[in-house]
């Protein structure tokens, strides 16, 4: 019962960490990136490739994995993205389905169609006991990690002076440039820093959600939940929906196999009905 | 008037004339291969399609005085694509015959236009039992799912396992796998505890390895898509069942050649049932593994790659039967009973059902040299296919 707990708190961790990227450019920069597992799929890969050609430390990988994500992030950002920022959401949706797809072909051009498999550090793998609960090493581990950066992001979000300039670029972009706040580079940073932490989650997520050049369409659907259920004006939000949506999921096909992954729609469904905004709204807009 | 009728009929003639070079022609047979090479079973399709290249550039590509051309398209995966393209080949390309289909839904997507047009289809990956049945042009170089997890329930029942978990992908190939591997396995006395499927598209099999765990079986019996299958091994390890003394039996695409290297240490000593190890020791497979890695980058075949390499052997040898002649009557005749040495080992084409019959072997993961391998150590001699045995 607890190890089922404890391992939908790890899939709901993991979940957030790829979604909650998705969640700033979203919600704060209000534009729909469907590309974002494309970044975290490019973090996974950075780790595959170090890991089994390179034969580097997993814990090197993590942070390479975040910085080339965000890089690839702030290049496709300021070359491609800013053009689109006033353009309607189709338009916003069109471009970036086409980037993911581009992403997968050329993924699976250079590295193969074939499931890409990573051997974690022995003191990671397997499991122990916690006064008699099995408890998964690698997920104790990704909770932590995930636990540490969520509060990180909430506390740059909400009380550093860069979380402000973000938060008034949002709100009103030609009063804020009036304001002598740059916007387009908050907006590249704040891209990019969302890019990074997706591929942060793609690399830890390659040891439990697998990776292949499919990744980008296989998550989306996850993201979209995670970001429609826990809104996107908040951190917290989209925290919380992770969390549920991962034990829902992990509880639902323990304890009901047979109609298991439907239990996470059904979720949806309901909570879109009773909260349309999402757990924490300020309203709508 | 008179003039837009004889544009019509000048038309007419000159499309006859078109029709009849190909016809002059004959001296070239167009094989249409249509795999998955994009999309999330590209593997499949990588693999097939080297195997067919490795055969053709063992073999030649001239039998029986007539020219061989490979025609090979994409369809991603997805059956309506499979099924377009395959008319579009025979229709526009003059593919005398199709091969390929990585899927079964796919391979039974062509059904139609192979029994309509008369053009033998040669399955190279499919594993539904049901696919031959779909239409009498098509055969199989393959193996089907009940024909390799019915064996596996005759070993685990006569090597002290008595409750088993089956755990498999809820669609086609899966159901089958379950089936079949239930039967035996309860007819020859064991017991089935719970049967688990799992969506195709699961990202996370925690909650299924906890529900096996907690049911405390002997073994738990698995059949996954090769992908799946390899992070299922992984997370099957850390979760300690193995430790808490459930063995891992499975179908041999869980421990795909292709991948099977880079499973590491969690995938030694899983017992698995197949028709192909890149391992099996044999005169044959050592000049296929060679040929192959010499030809893809030193890339394993796997026993995806064989059904390619033996669909191309089935069409070889079949058009010598018939001395070129391609005709679907013709080629289907000269297809059934067919045998040869494959590197998997003997296989013959079964006369009434075109399936293919042939040795399955249970492996286990061992490490040979440095390398993770299928290590064949029992073999069930000339199976057929159980499932069509049975409606007889």
């Amino acid at each position: 019962m607890l190890t089922i707990l404890f391992d939908g708190i790890a899939y709901g961790m993991l979940l957030f960490i790829l979604a909650c990227g998705l969640t700033v450019t979203l919600g704060l920069m209000n534009f729909i990136n469907l590309a974002h597992g494309a970044f975290a799929m490019a973090g996974g890969y950075v780790t595959v490739v170090m890991m089994n050609r390179y034969g580097i430390s997993f814990y090197w990988c993590l942070p390479a994995a975040f910085i080339v994500s965000a890089l690839i992030g702030l290049l496709l950002e300021r070359t491609l993205y800013q053009w689109l920022y006033q353009a309607p959401h189709l338009d916003q949706v069109l471009f970036s389905i086409g980037i993911v797809f581009m992403a997968i072909a050329a993924t699976d051009y250079f590295m193969g169609g074939q499931q890409q498999l990573i051997n974690l550090p022995p003191e990671l793998s397997g499991r122990m006991d916690v006064f008699g609960v099995g408890v998964g090493r690698y997920r104790l581990f990704t909770i932590i990690v995930c636990a540490a950066l969520a509060l990180a992001l909430q506390l740059i979000l909400s009380k550093t002076r860069f979380g402000s300039r973000l938060r008034a670029a949002v709100d009103d972009r030609r009063v804020a440039m009036g304001l002598g706040i740059n916007v387009p580079l908050v907006f590249a940073l704040t891209f990019a820093f969302g890019s990074g932490l997706a591929g942060l989650g793609g690399a830890m997520g390659a040891e439990i959600l697998g990776l292949d050049p499919n990744f980008p369409l296989k998550f989306m659907i996850y993201f979209l939940i995670v970001v429609s259920v826990g809104g996107t004006s908040t951190v917290s939000g989209p925290f919380l929906a992770a969390l549920l949506l991962g034990i829902a999921d992990v509880a639902g096909k323990y304890y009901v196999p047979a109609i298991g992954p439907f239990v996470i729609y059904a979720l949806m469904i309901v909570m879109l009905i009773v909260r349309p905004n999402g757990l924490f709204s300020r309203g709508g807009r | 008037m008179l003039n837009r009728r004889m544009l019509i009929a000048a038309a007419g003639v000159a499309l006859s004339c078109l029709a009849a070079i190909p016809a002059a022609a004959q001296e070239t047979i167009k094989i249409g291969l249509i795999l998955p090479m994009t999309g999330p079973f590209a593997s499949t399709g990588r693999q097939v399609s080297a195997g067919v290249k490795t055969f053709m550039a063992m073999k030649g590509d001239t039998v029986a005085g007539k020219k061989i051309e490979l025609v090979i398209r994409d369809d991603a995966g997805t059956a309506d694509q499979t099924r377009r393209i395959a008319q579009e080949l025979v229709v526009n390309d003059g593919a005398k015959v199709l091969a390929g289909f990585g899927l079964t839904p796919l391979a039974m997507a062509v059904a139609p236009v192979a029994t309509q047009a008369k053009i033998p289809s040669v399955v190279m990956a499919a594993g539904t039992a049901s696919i031959t049945k779909a239409s009498e042009y098509i055969t199989r170089t393959s193996g089907t799912l009940p024909q390799y997890s019915l064996p596996v329930g005759t070993w685990a029942a006569a090597n002290k396992i008595r409750k088993v978990v089956t755990l498999v992908s809820d669609y086609g190939p899966g159901i089958d796998a379950e089936k079949w591997f239930t039967k035996e396995f309860k007819a020859k006395g064991g017991e089935i505890v719970e049967a688990v499927r799992v969506p195709l598209a699961n990202p996370d099999f925690a909650p299924f390895l906890q529900r096996v765990r907690d049911a405390k079986p002997d073994a738990v019996f698995v059949f996954l898509p090769s992908g799946a299958g390899s992070l299922f091994m992984k997370q099957f390890a850390d979760r300690g069942l193995a430790d808490a003394g459930i063995k891992l039996i499975a179908t041999g695409d869980v421990t795909d050649d292709d991948i099977l290297n880079s499973m590491g240490k969690p995938a030694i000593g899983t017992i698995t049932g197949h028709f192909y190890a890149t391992a099996h020791d044999s005169p044959e497979n050592k000049a296929y593994v060679a040929a192959f890695k010499k030809a893809n980058s030193d890339m394993r075949p796997n026993f995806m790659s064989v059904g390619g390499y033996d669909g191309m052997a089935l069409i070889y040898a079949a058009l010598e039967k018939t001395k070129g002649d391609v005709t679907g009557p013709a080629f289907m005749a000269a297809v059934k009973g067919l045998s040869w040495t494959s590197p998997r080992g003997p296989v013959s084409i079964d006369p009434e059902t075109r399936d293919i019959i042939q040795n399955i072997y249970m492996r286990e993961v061992k490490d040979v040299n440095g390398e993770l391998q299928n290590v064949e150590f029992q073999t069930f001699k000339d199976l057929k296919d159980p499932e069509k045995a049975e409606a007889k």
